[in-house]
């Protein structure tokens, strides 16, 4: 393995590994435009030159592999001099319309400049003139002026969507980023774009004036769009309330990592934040004609006519529906609960597939929920299908049934449900949002989304991935450990932690799949405890 | 005095295969075919034949960095693009002898142990592409190319490609990705054509007139070929002579005739008896010479020597009347024009230099504004992908360096040194003092 010395620091190295690579294991940032990990090396923008012993001329780092013995130099007054002339020549002509530019404060050209520019400008020429504000796909505006002509995006949907849309065209300084001919940027992926632009040239209609970058705190969380379970970053602001539409949540991003998703989440996933704070959230505890009900109430309620329910006819007549639109935490409390506690048999999380759902050969997969495998493990022996749930209740041989979490409106049709839900005697919904489910259940209670709470899913790959809490639960929703903590303390039953982490760890002590895993062993990008090598995206 | 590649120009009837077979040619195709392809390349190392599209990189070593294990087809690419301006050499061998060519793109592809060559000639060049397509298709009737090379047992089919006129084409990596169908970017080296070139396969790219040559060295052996040259440039070379002399034209001259024979002997001295002001001797890209320092032998090690280039002996004269400002507008509005895009220094830093010298022109100068294209021309000078970056930036830091008393009178707003305008587009402004 080769040895090189980056700034009087030396590093052994994989035999592969470019100078840029080889400087990021030390901890060095060498400035860079046209490269992304992801994508395949441009080398264009000569932003990362750095002086290599023995080679007279500066080398981009990029793509400059490492040979035993290198010795690289990144602060050397040649390099400071590259860097600022660098991007000297890649403001000459842009617009540095900042004030009114929604890239702004993670805008490279910004950040670059204020740590290797610092020039003062000799130019007096006029700037060229090019296209601005095009909208060039449903999620995704081009202001080509901006543009630098990295190809980053060009890249991107010739090398990872394979789809082509956009191109360089012309020559020199009036080289300009557009689409091929009346191609439109619609790609399930297009939202990529955005992120892989290192200035705003691409930017992302949907998040787009929405609120500035500067008020936004990220949250380390997982898209629950499906059972990839790409590793995300949930954007919330708070501190400009009054922006964002009054929402929380101003956007997704892709958090990576090369066992799930690589650098990037699909279209469906990345705008799926609209649902967390939707005007359909169900806010508080309803009974039916009884709306606005509050907790106390609603648990005395459900409490007392699932008592005399079961009295009546048997724990045989209840069932469970549990999705597995549900974390790890959850399914586990909803098993401590019912089947150990209440010792109720059906606990049914096997939904009908999604019709909307997709599988393509980059990160979306056709199971809508992101955590069936972690369902299928937790729910121990065969369950029954929710299909047949359904179709027992609306015989009339289950008389209470709990239809917890979401997605059942999606997969089945809505007569169906309120079928099934309205010919039981005793249907408690605990939801998240207002469905044909809430509104045919004797008892809707809402629960948090996965923004709003803490735990972990299982994709389908196998791999355990935490999510964080990243916006205080809407309304009166309350996360589905505390719900299910108290209704176990009604039945006098022993109940799961209402903490997630004790709750996880309770489970992991269960079951077999999940043993030995904590929260700390974890992390921020989950363990697969198959060991099994996933196909990097 | 003696002529190679050009000793057929004036023949009548020349580019037919009947005529060029009476002036010897495919006479050398049998000799070579009957060596070793090694000892073929061993000939032309010892010839000291060097690139004479511009690098000047010696065209037997190139040919031997070919890698000897890998299974992929090998390719020859001819480069025809001949977009260096004061260059149009290449040109009237494809027009007057394309079977000379011909024949040694055969002992080229025979030494490379190639099956495939590609002719890629700019798309302005159409008689050269009817010539070179006619002389295939008569060769290819005639048994000459084809399944067997005049009866040998060696395969070979040759094509031309037509570029569509962008100056960077002429670059190697440039011409191989537009011969591939794709957009004329240089590609990042390494990898070099020799082991990753056409179609990622290993690929020699070599000039019209490097390969003209070649049949020469089979005719006369290697040492003999350099005999006629200097040290480590052997041979004969052609230089394109254009600017203010007498006779502008395409002269073959031994490699190292001093520059001074060649602007005062070869092409008659400057027009009208005025004094020489500047020259440039290895077409626009090379560093400008002044008057004093046309004593050089032309060869590419000489003019390496004193800060200049031999590049594709494309020699432009500028006599006393023409104004070094004017001139360097012209050239680097063609590089500006030309620059591809793709890097960043290249790109946006030959646009604002055009704008400078335009801004010059327009009497809008500022004072810096002479270190400041100084400053531009070694910010992009040795940071780009490719050459193109070089060859604009060196054209303006000789011209500002070299003359930098004529700058200054223009950026004083002063009117120039009384000139006869370069360019035609300039005549409504007073460009003539007094």
């Amino acid at each position: 393995m080769p040895k090189v010395t980056i700034d009087d620091r030396t590093i052994e190295v994989h035999a592969g590994t470019t100078v840029i690579q080889a400087a990021e294991q030390l901890g060095i940032f060498i400035p860079h435009y046209c490269y992304h990990p992801g994508l395949s090396i441009a080398g264009s923008c000569r932003m990362c030159l750095v002086e290599i012993e023995k080679n007279p001329k500066l080398q981009i780092a990029c793509y400059t592999m490492v040979t035993d013995g290198m010795v690289v130099r990144t602060t050397t007054p040649a390099v400071t001099i590259a860097r600022a002339a660098i991007l000297e020549f890649l403001l000459a002509n842009h617009p540095l319309d900042c004030p009114v530019c929604d890239q702004a404060g993670e805008c490279k050209l910004q950040e670059f400049y204020m740590r290797f520019g610092r020039y003062d400008s000799t130019l007096l020429e006029d700037k060229l003139k090019k296209h601005k504000a095009i909208p060039i796909g449903p999620h995704i505006i081009l202001d080509s002026e901006r543009c630098i002509l990295c190809s980053r995006c060009t890249r991107f949907v010739d090398e990872v969507t394979k789809t082509h849309e956009l191109a360089i065209f012309n020559r020199g300084s009036h080289a300009e980023l557009l689409p091929v001919r009346d191609a439109v940027v619609d790609n399930p992926y297009s939202g990529c774009l955005a992120d892989v632009c290192p200035v705003g040239a691409l930017t992302d209609r949907d998040f787009r004036f929405q609120v500035r970058v500067w008020y936004l705190e990220k949250t380390e969380s997982i898209c629950h769009g499906c059972a990839r379970g790409c590793n995300i970053e949930i954007h919330t602001n708070r501190r400009r309330t009054h922006h964002n539409n009054g929402r929380l949540i101003a956007r997704f991003k892709p958090r990576h990592n090369a066992d799930v998703n690589g650098y990037w989440i699909c279209d469906a996933g990345r705008y799926s934040y609209k649902g967390l704070e939707s005007d359909d959230r169900l806010l508080s505890p309803a009974a039916r004609g009884q709306a606005g009900l509050s907790w106390t109430d609603a648990l005395a309620q459900v409490d007392e006519q699932v008592t005399s329910a079961i009295a009546a006819h048997g724990v045989g007549s209840v069932a469970v529906i549990a999705t597995p639109s549900l974390s790890n935490e959850e399914i586990w409390a909803l098993r401590r609960l019912f089947r150990e506690g209440m010792k109720v048999d059906a606990i049914a999380h096997l939904c009908p597939p999604d019709p909307n759902g997709v599988t393509d050969d980059l990160l979306r997969q056709a199971d809508t929920f992101p955590n069936s495998f972690g369902a299928s493990v937790i729910i121990p022996g065969s369950p029954p299908a929710v299909e047949s749930v359904l179709s027992s209740a609306a015989d009339g041989r289950i008389k209470t049934l709990f239809v917890i979490g979401s997605g059942l409106a999606e997969r089945i049709a809505s007569e169906r449900l309120k079928e099934a839900l309205s010919r039981v005697e005793l249907a408690i919904a605990i939801q998240t949002h207002h469905s044909v489910v809430t509104e045919a259940a004797t008892f809707a209670m809402p629960m948090t989304t996965y923004a709003e709470c803490t735990g972990t899913v299982t994709n389908s790959a196998g791999r355990v991935q935490r999510f964080w809490s990243a916006m205080p639960p809407l309304g009166d929703s309350r996360p589905l450990l505390d719900i299910l903590a108290d209704l176990a303390a009604r039945w006098e039953v022993p109940s799961a932690p209402r903490d997630p982490q004790s709750c996880f760890a309770e489970l992991a002590g269960c079951v077999e799949y999940y043993a030995g895993l904590t929260y700390a062993t974890l992390g921020s990008i989950g363990v697969n405890p198959r060991q099994m090598a996933v196909p990097s995206a | 005095m003696l002529k190679l590649v050009t000793k057929n120009i004036g023949v009548e009837n020349s580019h037919t295969l009947a005529v060029a077979r009476e002036h010897g040619a495919y006479s050398r195709t049998a000799k070579a075919l009957a060596m070793s392809p090694d000892d073929l390349v061993q000939e032309v190392i010892q010839s000291n034949l060097r690139g004479l599209g511009g690098a000047g990189f010696p065209a037997g070593r190139k040919w031997s960095f070919l890698p000897k294990d890998s299974p992929k087809p090998r390719y020859l690419v001819v480069n025809g693009d001949e977009g260096e301006p004061g260059t149009c050499k290449d040109k009237y061998i494809m027009i007057h002898d394309p079977h000379l060519l011909l024949e040694g793109i055969i002992i080229a592809c025979w030494a490379i142990r190639s099956h495939k060559a590609f002719i890629y000639i700019r798309g302005e060049y159409d008689l050269p592409i009817t010539r070179m397509e006619a002389a295939i298709a008569e060769a290819k009737a005639a048994g000459i190319l084809g399944e067997k090379v005049m009866g040998h047992d060696f395969a070979l089919d040759v094509v031309v490609h037509r570029g569509a006129g962008a100056y960077i084409c002429g670059e190697e990596t440039a011409l191989l990705e537009s011969l591939e169908g794709k957009r004329g970017w240089p590609r990042l080296k390494p990898p070099f054509p020799a082991v990753e070139g056409y179609m990622r396969c290993p690929t020699i790219v070599n000039n019209v007139e490097t390969l003209s040559y070649v049949p020469f060295v089979v005719e006369m052996g290697g040492p003999a070929f350099a005999a006629l040259g200097c040290e480590r440039n052997g041979g004969l070379r052609m230089h394109t002579v254009s600017g203010r002399v007498n006779r502008p034209g395409v002269y073959e001259l031994p490699v190292g005739t001093s520059l001074r024979e060649i602007i005062y002997t070869h092409a008659g001295g400057i027009v009208g008896g005025r004094a020489l002001k500047a020259v440039i001797p290895g077409g626009s890209s090379s560093p400008v010479l002044t008057a004093d320092e046309i004593d050089v032998p032309m060869d590419f090690d000489s003019l390496a020597k004193i800060g200049s280039m031999a590049g594709s002996a494309g020699i432009i004269v500028f006599d006393e009347t023409v104004s070094m400002v004017e001139a360097l507008q012209v050239l680097i509005r063609f590089y500006a024009h030309e620059s591809c895009g793709q890097c960043t220094p290249c790109r946006e830093g030959t646009a604002w230099l055009e704008k400078i010298v335009t801004r010059i022109l327009d009497q809008g100068g500022q004072p810096g504004d002479a270190d400041n294209m100084l400053r531009i021309a070694r910010n992009i000078m040795g940071n780009t992908i490719c050459p193109l970056g070089d060859a604009a930036a060196l054209p303006v830091i000789s011209f500002v360096t070299k003359f930098r008393s004529e700058f200054e009178v223009w950026i004083n707003k002063g009117r120039p040194v009384a000139s006869i305008p370069l360019r035609p587009t300039h005549i409504g402004e007073p460009a003539m003092a007094s």
